[in-house]
């Protein structure tokens, strides 16, 4: 909105260099102004223990100097470049993303990676390091994309805003946990039945939202992700509280458990014992899991129910009117969200370290990241959405990696806690440059000779 | 006469409490064009909704080919052959022109698509020159085709028409009512639901005027065009 009005008062300037340049500094400044008033709260006082345990406050005007100096420059920058920009850019056309040479280029080489991505760690860093950058990150980062495309179903092809996905993602987790610890059950028996009982409570909730859209569903579908965790917390009986249920088992190579014993697997295949063994499988499960959500979804696009899901997201009524089972499509939505989120809760309680699960792993912030993961990738882009998580999971992953950032910023700058901040600044810019997620276009399903895609500025505001 | 194609006996239907048909009768029969004209808010098209199940009728009765349709839940009836054009056109604006008639063939067999596309596509050429176009990129009356295209798609025996010549051009009003009346010689059954009377009379075999809620009057599109009410109420300066 700031922008917008800029844009015109830079645009209504007198014309000339110095009019503009004035205009601009006059804008900056303003927003200088701001920043001054947002950061002295925040940065300018702070309150510090000293030793005798009482509160002194701390003044730190250098921060406030620096914040206000950024946004200064940074807005004025922004405006210059705007009024000296040598034309408006010419309307790109964007080739549709399965004709774009360089995207199913990188899509492929993409591919690729993924499936030697353990043995290239190994090599480059080592049986230490290959477990962080196995586990922390690649199963993180697709345990992320398995989520975003299921909620992917829901929110960006059905269009029904879902704001409490994490709780299929809960009832996966807790279904494994429950069912492995009271009836002694191994995790490939369990992934199904979690699967199964997800898509069960997703229909259960689908039931009660069906007459409801928009901002409606979202604020029950939000309640509905709060109760599941609240119950989680206080039916201790069943689920121990917040203490959480611990000592799942680990998952097997097919039967094969992944320790040091005669019977493990390492043994079986002739291998040195290591741990790294069940990363890596593991790392090749999560692989698998995601690629059939992925070809799941792919595949039912084409499918009369796939094409309802869109048309149910342009138009309820003529849905209806054309002999579209409205609420039958509405409940298949989801429940094919809700089970591949319960299949991703599952994986994610055996791939902790200690197969341990506490209520406090899903919180109102898993789905809302699950829900930006969507959104920024462009809702309904199974590979915007790929994109969007390994940036946003990836990314704060890697600021557990920035120390050196200790010796710029002193001994208590901890990277990680500008997490939310960067997170943050991630969507806004995405938002700016993309308003409609990093993939916009969307690929007809049905098409004569060539697949063209719908323009992503055509596409409506936040629908793919 | 033989029985009716639809037939809608004394149908009151509510929006909530609000009585918007007030015991509606009415009868299409096969190889008609029917007419159904009226002012703003008088209910005709709460009447074409209610003949689709949304709302439904609390009381009275409508048969489709003898066939009590009245508890049927809205798909179910777009599943027997009537198809309907709804008001303001309501093609799905992100999906392209071949995708908006894939939508409207779910009812019929996925066998016949690419020959009812060749079929409807020689009523609308122009459609077939957009199919891979976004639907809201058409203009307003290209879009107004592809409304009545996606229900042709269906392969139905009636066809109900919301208003088609909403918020159009003249010309391009003239044009859809030549498709309609190319249609109806062709075998199809319409009924037309407009408030532009004099092109509505004019094509219709028989008309009905309906005013708050009720019918008013009946007779063929020739009988009503010459009456006088029909003249002061709905044609003055509507003759365009």
């Amino acid at each position: 909105m700031a922008t917008q009005a800029a844009d015109v008062r830079v645009a209504d300037a007198p014309r000339g260099r110095a009019g503009a340049i004035a205009a601009a500094v006059k804008d900056a400044s303003g927003t200088a102004l701001l920043a001054l008033g947002l950061s002295f709260p925040i940065l300018a006082l702070r309150t510090e223990q000293n030793m005798a345990n009482q509160l002194v406050l701390d003044q730190r005007w250098s921060y406030v100097a620096i914040a206000v100096l950024l946004a200064f420059l940074a807005r004025l920058l922004y405006l210059l470049r705007l009024a000296f920009a040598a034309s408006p850019p010419a309307p790109r056309i964007a080739a549709p993303a399965a004709d774009r040479p360089a995207l199913r280029l990188l899509t492929m080489a993409g591919v690729l990676l993924l499936l030697v991505y353990p043995f290239l760690a190994l090599a480059l860093v080592g049986r230490a390091g290959a477990i962080k950058w196995i586990d922390n990150f690649a199963i993180q980062i697709l345990i992320y994309v398995m989520l975003g495309w299921g909620l992917n179903i829901v929110v960006g092809l059905a269009g029904l805003l879902d704001l409490g996905y994490v709780a299929f993602y809960a009832i996966g987790a807790y279904a494994f946990a429950l069912l492995a610890s009271h009836y002694d059950l191994g995790f490939w028996v369990c992934l199904p039945l979690a699967g199964i009982l997800a898509a069960f409570w997703g229909v259960l909730l689908g039931f009660p939202v069906l007459r409801l859209r928009g901002d409606y569903l979202a604020i029950v579908t939000l309640a509905f992700g709060e109760i599941i965790r609240l119950v989680a917390i206080n039916w201790v009986d069943l689920t121990r509280g917040y203490a959480g249920i611990s000592g799942v088992p680990r998952a097997t190579f097919f039967g094969l458990p992944f320790e040091d014993s005669d019977q493990g697997f390492a043994a079986f295949f002739g291998l040195e014992f290591a741990t790294i063994h069940r990363t890596i499988f593991l790392f090749y499960v999560i692989l698998l899991m995601a690629a059939i959500t992925n070809w799941v979804t792919l595949r039912l696009r084409r499918l009369p129910v796939g094409r309802a899901w869109e048309a149910l997201r342009e138009d309820e009524t003529a849905c209806r009117s054309l002999g579209i089972n409205t609420t039958n499509t509405k409940l298949t939505a989801f429940a094919l969200g809700a089970m591949f989120g319960g299949l991703a809760g599952c994986f994610y309680v055996t791939s902790r370290g200690q197969g341990f699960v506490t209520p406090e792993s899903f919180t109102f912030m898993e789905s809302a990241l699950i829900l930006a993961i969507v959104v920024l990738g462009g809702l309904g882009s199974q590979v915007g959405v790929a994109i969007a998580a390994v940036v946003l999971i990836g990314g704060t992953e890697l600021l557990r990696e920035l120390d050196w950032t200790k010796s710029i910023f002193g001994r208590d700058f901890e990277p990680t806690h500008y997490r939310m901040l960067l997170f943050g600044l991630a969507m806004v810019l995405v938002m700016i440059w993309k308003p409609r997620g990093v993939i916009s276009t969307r690929i007809p399903s049905i098409f004569l000779k060539q697949r063209r895609a719908v323009r992503g500025d055509l596409v409506g505001e936040g629908h793919g | 006469m033989s029985e009716p194609l639809l037939s809608v006996r004394s149908v009151k239907s509510f929006y909530g409490h609000i009585m918007a048909l007030r015991g509606v009768d009415l009868d299409v029969h096969q190889g008609e064009i029917v007419t159904l004209i009226g002012a703003n808010g008088a209910g005709k098209s709460t009447l074409m909704m209610t003949i689709f199940g949304d709302p439904r009728a609390r009381e009275g009765r409508i048969a489709f080919r003898g066939r009590d349709i009245t508890h049927l839940p809205t798909h179910e009836i777009a599943q027997l052959r009537i198809a309907q054009s709804p008001e303001g056109r309501r093609i799905f604006p992100r999906m392209t022109v071949r995708e908006n008639l894939q939508m409207g063939a779910l009812a019929s067999n996925e066998v016949h698509f690419q020959d009812d596309l060749e079929r409807i596509c020689a009523y609308f050429p122009l459609l077939k020159q957009r199919l891979d176009q976004r639907g809201g990129t058409l203009s307003g009356g290209e879009q107004q085709m592809l409304a009545i295209a996606r229900a042709l798609m269906s392969r139905p025996q009636l066809l109900l028409l919301d208003e088609p010549s909403l918020g159009l051009a003249p010309l391009v009003v003239k044009r859809i009512f030549d498709v309609i009346r190319a249609l109806n010689m062709d075998g199809m059954t319409i009924f037309l639901v407009e408030q532009n009377a004099f092109h509505a009379l004019r094509l219709a075999h028989r008309a009905y005027v309906m005013v708050n809620g009720t019918i008013t009057m009946s007779g063929t599109g020739k009988e009503l065009l010459a009456r006088p009410e029909i003249k002061a109420a709905y044609l003055e300066g509507g003759r365009h």
